[in-house]
């Protein structure tokens, strides 16, 4: 038999066996020995999501439309698999800000606002209420009809109970002082509460172990496995729709997902477990697949658990609801039922506490604070030790807001559904998505536009989604919903200006989630930041671009002494946390500040942040600003931080960029050194070789000149003899000094050119002329082999002939000694005008032949007889046929020959640039 | 005893005013157009003095000197180098390398007769 009494003393023997384990965590945490640092904690802790909406409801859904309940975990899923990059984010930003909730969250970035830190919390506390609301309806529900064992039936209260004799009112005190035995031991909102996150992990174990056992208990206790049951339902007409996807609309599963997506970010509890209390940013690595593992566990008997109810009680006396506890009782299971009332309870209690210390955090730091903190006459900043009043605060709100939640289930009382209740906290936590998705990736949102979009979204779901609830419940009259407010059927509350064919959620969720985005980005984009707002938004989007020493933001510039700043912090975390905190600051600083007297900005910095983990940035904002008597930093300032904080990336990139270009530049300056190096070599080489071949024919002209002067008896033969050496060793001398002007106006790009339309036959012609004595001289036999037509070109006549006539002079110089041959012959090509002169002389190695191109370089090596000639005569050929656009080369097969020859293009080519 | 001389230039008209100036002071002359050509000349006979251009093909100035120097019975032949690109890095290297004297291109012809002299007859008063 389950007597009340029996019930109670178990639940109430569940719950100490939690505060025991929650106390000696705490305990163990306070021994600086954590028992809740492992990644396996953090996701059972996340799992408070699963509350005992979950537990209960999930069914309720189910037995009513089939698997619509699934987008529900769908949702969290994603946003741990694909978007958990966001809460990697957002964890690490709290953590570098000291964040204590999602309300400090909001108004830190944008500006420390204690305007949207109010606003947050009120949709915070309205939004939760009716999710607070559906827990205690649970455990009272639960607790009713548990009562009832052996006994099947739901308790339908006739009338309002008075509200002392209400199972949910004592439900709800019980877990308002569980709550605040959990919660509010420490003063400091941001330092984790492990004791809690130790039992709200714990009971997400039981509560997963009671639904499993339920489920094993239904698929192989009443019936012969899943297949058994499956087989069952497909039987009985009734059950069998539920097996298949008729339910909601596709619309509503895309709802609903989304909606669970933003939850999951957006609850303060969960921003509680997985933000605030997260220990180690690693641990988030483990629970993206971890958490999703959970949900797909817990999730595996719903539809089993649905179907066994739906065939157990058909007719639906029962209210679906409660079929995790009917079942076992429907089968005499006591024991079974108890457990699964203690997983419905631990379910229930988890969220509750959560909640309630998030929002009682919120309530404190962000609501009532800063309006204390305003109210002058009550001369609270200058007050001894406030930590007292803070606890009483926190106190004070966890009790209001499960009052607030009862006073939620009283009203609306049993009109709807578990599920119902809780997607309407769910589309009010979702509200908070815009400004905190955009908060952390767009720098120009700002304060105006976040209150903006906050407020019309509030004010739109409360409008579509709470409003309608009253109205249900009888507290409105229904014709508010049937026929709009005053009979406007523009503005009904579920076909809002007219927008029909969605589920109401939808339609809610569709208005909402517009003006609030529309909202929050219209006036951003015209609204200005102030400095603070810049600074705040640079450090929370630029978040993993800076140095984690630098913690938070460094607004203060002006001065405080430090005994001023002990006193604040004393006041507000009590004296040991503050000197705890403010040795650690000085050790790690090496600062003695017993004999500091001005606190420098860091340190006024660090102060506001440590008073931000107790009362929140804005009030801390404020607290500091009353003794801090510096002015708040001006905009140039700001534009300082903004760049080292915006523009981290920049400096870290281009880091890299310029280490990479110094690379370049060095290797550049290397081969630059080199090529100068190589260029004064050259140089050097050029002028001793221009000094040698100048030298060369001097020494013979004044030798000879020398030898005829003082030897006047020489005979006429021997005279004649030297006279024409100096006469053929001056010429050469002057054609030298002509070549190398030449070659060094060309080369400079100074050289006139005069540039006409030729016959090239004509120039080959006279060149050949020119040369006739030089070849008759070395009895060369000529062949000259032009074809009937040659194209006309654009060139220079005289250099064009100074080309031919040099190559002529090359050929004969180089060819047999004996049976000299020499080839003239032109043609047109492709390339265009292609002339060669060919000779019959020892060639020239592969290896030279780009080498006797440059100035002075003879392959000369292979002849015993060096020719005469300057070495400046292929260079300079080279150069006019360049500049005419054309290559010149040689071929040759060495000991038959070499064959020089160039091509000139028939369009004039753009001028290939003179100076090399 | 007549002084044997051997002239090294691989510019025709050079060597012939150089061997013109040696014979004209009754010195036995010999010529060689490359390095080689004046390495054959020196084993087939030692001469007494050498005037030794630098650029040549084949062998230059510099190597040959270096070879002379290093044969024991080559010791006391006179090395005189002719340079003509007129660096003064060039004529430390020939003294260097083991030349007694250097001379520039283009020389007076006076100067390049006394320098020979002075070599090659040392009684009489130097240059």
């Amino acid at each position: 038999m389950l007597s009340g009494w029996s019930i109670l003393l178990t639940s109430l023997a569940y719950l100490c066996l939690l505060f025991a384990i929650a106390y000696y965590v705490d305990k163990r945490a306070d021994a600086g020995r954590s028992v809740i640092a492992n990644p396996y904690i953090y996701a059972l802790s996340i799992a408070v999501y699963c509350t005992s909406w979950t537990f209960y409801g999930s069914v309720g859904r189910a037995a009513s439309s089939g698997i619509d309940f699934l987008p529900i975990y769908l949702g969290p899923t994603l946003t741990f698999v694909v978007w958990w990059f966001v809460l990697r984010k957002i964890i690490r930003i709290s953590k570098a800000h000291r964040i204590t909730s999602i309300a400090d969250f909001i108004s830190s970035r944008y500006g420390k606002s204690t305007q949207l830190g109010v606003l947050v919390t009120v949709i915070a506390v309205v939004g939760i209420m009716p999710y607070i609301s559906l827990q205690l309806k649970a455990v009272s529900t639960s607790f009713n009809v548990l009562l009832q064992y052996p006994e099947v039936i739901t308790p339908h209260p006739s009338g309002r109970v008075p509200v002392l004799q209400d199972t949910a009112f004592l439900v709800a005190l019980v877990m308002a002082a569980f709550a605040i035995l959990f919660g509010t031991r420490h003063i400091d909102a941001s330092e984790h509460h492990e004791g809690m996150v130790a039992a709200i992990a714990f009971e997400s174990l039981v509560k997963l172990i009671a639904f499993l056992a339920v489920g094993l208990f239904v698929t192989f206790g009443l019936y012969d496995g899943f297949a058994d049951l499956f087989a069952t339902a497909r039987a009985t007409p009734e059950v069998a729709s539920l097996l298949t996807l008729s339910g909601a609309s596709y619309g509503q599963w895309m709802t609903l997902t989304l909606l669970s997506m933003a939850a999951i970010v957006c609850l303060p509890r969960q921003f509680q477990v997985t933000v605030v209390e997260n220990v180690n940013e690693a641990h988030l690595e483990k629970a993206v697949w971890l958490f999703p593992l959970y949900l797909l566990i817990i999730n595996i008997f719903v539809l089993p658990i649905a179907l066994g109810g739906r065939l157990a009680f058909p007719g639906g006396g029962v209210d679906a609801d409660t079929f995790v506890l009917t079942l076992p009782m429907f089968d005499q299971q006591e024991f079974l039922a108890l457990f699964a009332f203690i997983g419905g309870l631990s379910a229930a209690t988890g969220m509750v506490i959560v909640a309630a210390i998030a929002l009682s955090t919120m309530v404190s730091n962000d609501l009532v604070m800063p309006v204390l903190l305003r109210l002058t006459w009550l001369r609270l900043t200058e007050r001894g030790d406030l930590t007292v009043l803070l606890l009483f605060i926190r106190r004070a709100s966890i009790i209001l807001i499960l009052l607030l939640g009862y006073a939620y289930f009283h009203l609306i009382g049993e009109s709807d559904a578990l599920v119902t209740i809780g997607l309407v906290s769910f589309a009010a936590a979702a509200q908070f998505a815009p400004a905190i998705i955009g908060g952390i990736f767009w720098k120009a949102g700002t304060r105006r536009g976040a209150v903006t979009g906050l407020s019309l979204g509030f004010a739109v779901w409360a409008y579509t989604l709470l409003l309608p609830s009253f109205a249900r419940s009888g507290w409105l009259p229904i014709e508010f919903i049937d026929a709009g407010p005053l009979g406007i059927g523009l503005l009904k509350p579920h076909e809002l200006f007219g927008l029909r064919g969605m589920d109401s959620l939808s339609h809610a969720l569709f208005w909402s989630m517009l003006v609030n985005i529309g909202g929050y980005i219209a006036l951003s984009l015209r609204s200005h930041q102030s400095a603070i707002e810049r600074i705040q938004a640079a450090l929370f989007v630029d978040v993993f671009r800076q140095s984690s020493a630098q913690g938070g933001s460094r607004f203060w510039r002006g001065s405080a002494t430090v005994a001023d700043l002990r006193a604040l912090i004393v006041r507000f975390v009590g004296k040991s946390t503050a000197e705890r905190a403010l040795g650690g600051y000085a050790r790690a600083r090496g600062l003695n500040l017993a004999k500091l007297r001005q606190a420098d900005a860091d340190l006024v910095n660090f102060a506001e942040r440590l008073l931000a983990g107790a009362i929140g940035a804005a009030s801390a904002r404020v607290m500091v600003a009353s003794v801090a008597k510096g002015e708040v930093v001006g905009i140039e300032e700001v534009m300082k931080i903004l760049e080292e904080t915006s523009q981290v990336i920049e400096y870290s990139h281009s880091l890299e960029q310029k280490s990479r270009e110094l690379e370049a530049t060095t290797a550049e300056l290397r081969a630059a050194n080199e090529r100068l190096k190589e260029l004064d070599r050259l140089k050097d080489d050029f002028l001793s070789t221009v000094s040698h071949e100048l030298r060369t024919p001097l020494t013979s002209i004044r030798s000879f000149s020398e030898i005829l002067f003082d030897n006047p008896d020489l005979d006429t033969e021997e005279r004649s003899r030297f006279l024409t050496i100096i006469v053929k060793e001056s010429e050469r001398l002057t054609r030298l000094i002509n070549q190398i002007l030449d070659l060094a106006k060309m080369e400079a790009g100074r050289m006139e050119w005069e540039l006409d339309d030729i016959d090239p036959r004509a120039v080959i012609d006279e060149a050949l002329a020119v040369s006739s004595g030089l070849l008759a001289e070395k009895s060369v036999r000529l062949e000259v082999k032009l074809d009937g037509h040659l194209p006309r070109v654009h060139v220079d006549r005289d250099r064009l002939m100074q080309v031919i006539v040099n190559l002529l002079s090359n050929a004969v110089k180089f060819c047999h000694q004996t049976h000299g041959l020499v080839v003239v012959s032109a043609e047109t090509r492709d390339e265009g005008l292609y002339v060669s002169v060919a000779d019959n002389g020892p060639g020239v190695a592969s290896e030279n032949r780009r080498m006797i191109f440059e100035k002075f370089q003879q392959a000369n090596e292979a002849l015993t007889d060096r020719p005469g000639g300057s070495g400046l005569g292929l260079a300079i050929s080279r150069q006019i046929v360049e500049y005419f656009g054309g290559r010149i080369w040689v071929e040759s097969v060495p000991g038959h020959g070499a064959k020089f020859a160039f091509t000139i293009p028939l369009e004039r080519a753009p001028v290939a640039q003179s100076a090399e | 005893m007549t002084h044997s001389v051997l002239v090294v230039d691989d510019e025709p008209h050079i060597l012939h005013s150089l061997e013109f100036l040696m014979k004209h002071e009754n010195y036995d002359v010999r010529v060689a157009r490359d390095g080689e050509a004046a390495l054959t000349a020196i084993e087939e006979k030692r001469p007494d003095l050498i005037l030794l251009d630098v650029m040549m093909p084949k062998r230059d100035g510099y190597s040959v000197c270096q070879t002379i120097r290093a044969n024991p019975e080559w010791q006391d032949i006179r090395v005189i180098m002719l340079t003509a690109k007129g660096r003064d890095i060039e004529r430390e290297k020939g003294l260097a390398l083991g030349a007694d004297d250097y001379i520039t291109k283009p020389f007076s012809t006076r100067d390049l007769l006394k320098l020979v002299r002075h070599y090659l007859e040392p009684d009489e008063s130097p240059a």
